[in-house]
């Protein structure tokens, strides 16, 4: 598979790798947004949801989408013009950096990168910013209070999120998203080798922090203060329309199924399938039929993720911005240090 | 801490009903696919009687929202009984009801003393011109096809009107 790649020409390497990339953010959010946010939230509060467009509604996101593309490119006469124009690329940009560094399979990455967990958690902070400078340069009051209040909450969230990571990187001895990957799979429960050893088991604080922590980053509902729509319109997104904001929507659940991805390699096992199953023993004995079947088993993984995402975002009322804030400060931060200390300590006794 | 049992609860509520909704089905009905049947006394629409309305004009007068156009004449009528008085009668040339105005309020029916105005419960006018939501004489006595028989009285109430 790997030597196929490299014979190809750098440009249609290039190629395949832009066209992976795009398929890995929109497949993904497209469907999201048609299994849960139309049909599961729908059910949840006994209804239909869409019908008409296709079987069962299935064709209603393009109709959306073909709707959103008709619009006028409005902006605010006393906008940022330039800086408007360009935040919602900002975010989805972010999605795409992260998506990079996410291993679908033996030899199914983008890039192979030592230090991926930081990466992905320094690329993800870039949508603060996207998000800051779409509040600020709207010229709204509405967007500028989102505005804030999403870097107030995101800045909030990264930590816990980071400090309960430290957790995984520990236990897992590598940085590597594909060594985290392997080392679950070839691990064993106190020998016993048929499940491997998912991180979810010995780390399920750390998984619980982090789903919470990717919750507040998506701003998706307990955690929606940014966007609150009854008190601030949308925030930040307020004075957006059309594709862009098209883009903020797609930047919203593409992340959502990015961070699913991220949380499947690090508590779930990623692509893999515990190795004892075919007698591999590392990364490089495993057969090539793993490089299809491991997408598909990464997209399972993603959805179950997504589904307690969702789940929690269509059952909860929002949070305060204080106890919003207090809950990220005085309970998840010292949660994940404390897990540190645990864990290290763990480690060096085992 | 101690809010954990409540929050697993919510979750449950949400499950079940998504559960509930596919096995069972929906509350909702797919609407112009299936209706549901208006209940008695639903206010969809005005019909007008016109042989009863004698263009009084408490109608016109008591609506909140001025949404009753009401324009008549006095005519001589031939006379009850033989060799009597040509009798003076109130024709009536328009009666239009706007219901781009219309609050539904239902004061009109209520204050007609004549018995000329009805609720019908046909709600599906909408229009894609508002002028064409102004429903003159003609159009409110074609409702009157629609309007259902009086439901019964509560048990103790007393009819008024003609015995």
């Amino acid at each position: 598979m790997l030597a196929l790649l490299a014979s190809l020409p750098y440009w249609a390497q290039t190629l395949l790798r832009l066209l992976g990339g795009i398929t890995a953010v929109l497949l993904p959010a497209g469907t999201i947004v048609y299994v849960f946010l139309f049909k599961m939230m729908s059910f949840m509060q006994s209804r239909l949801g869409p019908m008409e467009a296709g079987p069962f509604g299935s064709m209603q996101l393009f109709a959306e989408v073909g709707k959103w593309l008709q619009k006028e490119d409005l902006y605010p006469e006393r906008a940022d013009r330039f800086i408007f124009k360009i935040a919602p690329l900002v975010v989805l940009s972010s999605t795409f950096l992260l998506v990079a560094v996410v291993p679908f399979g033996p030899d199914a990455w983008f890039t192979n990168f030592e230090a991926g967990v930081f990466y992905a958690l320094a690329v993800s902070s870039v949508s603060v910013l996207g998000i800051l400078i779409a509040g600020w340069s709207s010229a709204n009051k509405y967007s500028l209070l989102g505005g804030l209040r999403a870097a107030g909450q995101l800045i909030a969230y990264e930590l816990p999120m980071v400090l309960a990571v430290i957790g995984v990187v520990i236990q897992a001895g590598s940085m590597n998203l594909q060594q985290i990957v392997v080392a679950q799979n070839a691990g064993s429960i106190f020998g016993w080798d048929g499940l491997g050893n998912p991180y979810i088991l010995t780390q399920f604080l750390v998984f619980l922090i982090f789903m919470i922590a990717v919750q507040a980053e998506l701003t998706q509902t307990p955690f929606d203060m940014p966007i609150a729509e009854s008190e601030l319109v949308s925030g930040y997104m307020t004075e957006y329309s059309g594709f862009r904001f098209l883009i903020f929507f797609i930047g919203e659940f593409a992340t959502a199924g990015v961070f699913a991805l991220i949380a499947s390699v690090l508590f779930l096992g990623g692509w893999g399938v515990p190795f004892a199953w075919f007698g591999w023993t590392d990364v490089n004995s495993i057969d090539n039929w793993m490089n299809i079947v491991g997408p598909l088993i990464m997209f399972t993984k993603m959805m179950v993720l997504v589904f307690l995402i969702m789940w929690v975002r269509f059952s909860y009322p929002r949070f305060r911005e204080d106890q919003l804030q207090r809950f990220a400060w005085k309970v998840l931060i010292p949660l994940s240090l404390g897990n540190i200390l645990l864990t290290s300590v763990l480690k060096v006794a085992f | 801490m101690a809010k954990i049992p409540g929050l697993l609860k919510g979750l449950g509520v949400t499950l079940g009903t998504m559960v509930e909704t596919v096995t069972k089905g929906a509350n909702t009905v797919q609407y112009p696919h299936e209706k549901e049947t208006p209940p008695i006394r639903a206010r969809g629409v005005i019909a007008l009687h016109e042989g009863n309305c004698t263009s009084c004009m408490l109608c016109a007068r008591s609506c909140p929202d001025w949404c009753i156009y009401i324009e008549g004449h006095k005519e001589l009528a031939p006379p009850r009984r033989a060799g009597g008085k040509p009798r003076q009668v109130n024709k009536l040339d328009r009666f239009d009801i706007d219901y781009a105005l219309c609050m539904y309020c239902g004061i009109c029916v209520e204050v007609c003393p004549f018995d000329a105005l009805f609720w019908s419960p046909e709600y599906e006018y909408s229009e894609p011109r508002i002028a064409d939501l102004l429903h003159d004489k003609s159009k409110l006595g074609e409702w009157m096809e629609t309007v259902p028989e009086a439901p019964e009285l509560e048990a103790g109430a007393e009819k008024k009107g003609k015995k």
